[in-house]
């Protein structure tokens, strides 16, 4: 329950943050992040609790995103609607992805390899085939009515993001504290031993990956209704995929906050690395690099790792608790 | 007779050229001990892992109560009543020991409370209730055995298959834990053990198997399987029991 506590403080204090006068520059900044938290709380679901690495949930962003940009343009449908159905369709790739890749028993880097290949696939597809409007892509007319599901204050979209992460946190919430989370931590932590303990890991992993897929897909509809533009290298490029496992892995992996707050230091660090040098290309993904060689080697359980040392280390002085021992 | 609990029935296994198990029949009877001893090399966990799902044999067939069980998974084993321990022991290094076994327990309690709760019971009767909320990282190798144990418990199984659980521990820490293992057995939990310490094997098994070269070469009480020479050649090597009986003589 103080985790529960913890999520709603958190979503209060940024939900308060557009009263404060804050720039559309920062809630630019804000909606962004909050989409890349958003992106690698997917990630986290299945890597960070399952365990299993993807690095291709650009497969699932690109998928959200395509569906509610072409279902919207190309076939009149409600925005809601396709929004809804993005997210349904990225569920629909990764259980089938999914399906195809457990069912052959790929783990570990194979399992990383798959994916990436998958989300390429997709990404040359989608680069070429006429319905996703191929190199040119996909432009969502601007239309500020709530119907469409577009908006004249920004302060909306960022409460609209917001809300999305929000119950993205109360699901990582739910998996530490269901079965369906102990048996997905399980069989990260030793297949083997999970499946002697009466655990169907390919139907766990499974679940995990469609669940997966249909958070980051989320945050790939709402990347189409926000900018209004995709074309294939933004929905299925490698960047989505590595930035969704970057923010997780950095914040801490297999923790309900690590992709937000992962989230929230990347990307202000990229910002700070453009203020400092200008605009020199590519250097945002040297700094998202040097990050990653930072946590791997000094905090390999992300923020919340150094969160949680700190936090043992001023509980430490008090005698540890007894009652527990002497009750049984 | 009834038919026993468990039913092996001429089961194969062969890794390329090797033949691992060789038509191999044995049976559990319910409530008891039964062991299953052999040199290193014998087929003995190639024939624990067809048992319990994560080998599929290339012949015979495997019964369980009554229901053939040859191929099945072993997450549905489980579920039947069929749990195991791993001889190189297998923890969920970044879990407590408490959410270890609540894994197990989760299979009879899908609330989470429930399963955690039942997880402090069994760890408490396993003799690891000090270290609940510690990493099972941090465990020893005899606290590692005995958290294989409460997991597979956790499970409530009727079938209990060990997987040399007292392999690597010093004498002080097996006289800790045969106790244990008859207490396991005092539940009501059949158990069938492959084990290397005969000291063991003689106090607590009621029938024995003897396995070697992948066939099935002995069986009955410890202490006649013990004498028999072919199974003092099977360890000792060609001639040993004609020396050993001169010895004794």
């Amino acid at each position: 329950m103080r985790r529960l506590a913890m999520i709603v403080l958190v979503v209060a204090v940024l939900a308060a943050v557009p009263f404060t006068e804050a720039s559309n520059a920062v809630l630019n900044f804000l909606v962004v992040a909050l989409l890349i938290a958003l992106a690698g709380q997917g990630w986290n679901v299945l890597g960070g609790y399952g365990g299993q690495y993807s690095f291709g949930h650009a497969a699932f962003f690109g998928t959200g995103a395509y569906v509610t940009a072409v279902l919207q343009v190309r076939y009149g449908v409600n925005a809601w609607l396709a929004f809804a159905l993005g997210i349904a369709a990225g569920a629909l790739v990764g259980a089938v992805i999914g399906a195809l890749t457990f069912r052959s028993g790929l783990r570990g880097s194979y399992f990383a390899l798959v994916t990436l290949a998958f989300a390429e696939v997709l990404r040359i597809v989608a680069s070429v085939a006429p319905i996703t409007g191929a190199g040119v892509g996909t432009l969502i007319k601007l239309d500020l009515r709530h119907e469409a599901l577009q908006f004249q204050s920004r302060a909306v979209f960022y409460w609209a993001i917001l809300g999305l992460v929000a119950l993205s946190l109360v699901i990582a919430w739910a998996i530490e504290h269901s079965r369906f989370g102990a048996w997905l931590t399980a069989v990260r932590e030793n297949e083997d031993a999970a499946r002697a303990l009466g655990v169907d890991a390919t139907r766990v992993k499974l679940g995990a990956m469609t669940l997966s897929a249909a958070i980051t897909a989320a945050a790939g509809c709402f990347y189409a209704q926000y900018f209004l533009f995709i074309d294939a290298g933004i929905a299925y490029g490698p960047w989505i995929s590595v930035e969704a496992l970057l923010t997780a892995i950095i914040g801490g992996a297999g923790t309900i906050f690590g992709p937000l707050f992962g989230a929230l230091l990347v990307r202000l660090l990229g910002e700070a690395a453009r203020l400092v040098t200008g605009d020199a290309p590519g250097l945002d993904l040297v700094i998202y690099g040097a990050a990653l060689v930072l946590v791997v080697a000094f905090a390999p359980r992300g923020l919340m790792g150094i969160v949680a040392d700190i936090r043992s280390a001023f509980r430490r002085p008090a005698p540890r608790p007894t009652a527990e021992a002497a009750g049984g | 007779m009834a038919e026993p609990l468990l039913t092996v029935r001429n089961v194969s296994k062969h890794f390329g050229g090797l033949q691992a198990v060789d038509a191999a029949t044995l049976f559990a009877e319910e409530g008891r001990i039964t062991a299953l001893i052999g040199p290193n090399g014998a087929g003995k966990t190639t024939l624990f892992a067809m048992i319990s799902g994560f080998v599929r044999p290339d012949a015979g067939s495997v019964r369980y109560e009554g229901c053939d069980i040859t191929g099945a998974p072993p997450h549905e084993l489980a579920r039947l009543g069929i749990a195991r321990t791993f001889q190189i022991v297998q923890p969920f290094a970044g879990l407590t020991v408490r959410e270890n076994i609540a894994v197990g327990a989760h299979m009879r309690h899908r609330g989470r409370n429930a399963a955690l709760a039942a997880a402090t019971a069994i760890a408490r009767e396993m003799g690891l209730g000090d270290m609940l909320d510690q990493p099972a990282a941090a465990l020893t190798v005899a606290g590692r055995k005995r958290l294989e144990l409460a997991r597979a418990l956790a499970t409530q199984p009727k079938l209990l298959l060990l997987d040399e659980v007292l392999a690597g521990l010093n004498p002080s820490e097996i006289r800790d834990v045969v106790p244990v293992i008859r207490a396991i057995q005092a539940r009501g939990v059949s158990i069938m053990m492959i084990e290397h310490v005969m000291q063991a094997v003689m106090s607590l098994s009621e029938h024995v198997f003897v396995l070697a070269e992948g066939r099935i070469i002995a069986q009955g009480p410890p202490e006649g399987v013990s004498a028999d020479p072919r199974v003092i050649e099977a360890y000792l090597g060609h001639g040993a029991a004609k020396l050993t009986a001169a010895g004794a003589a």
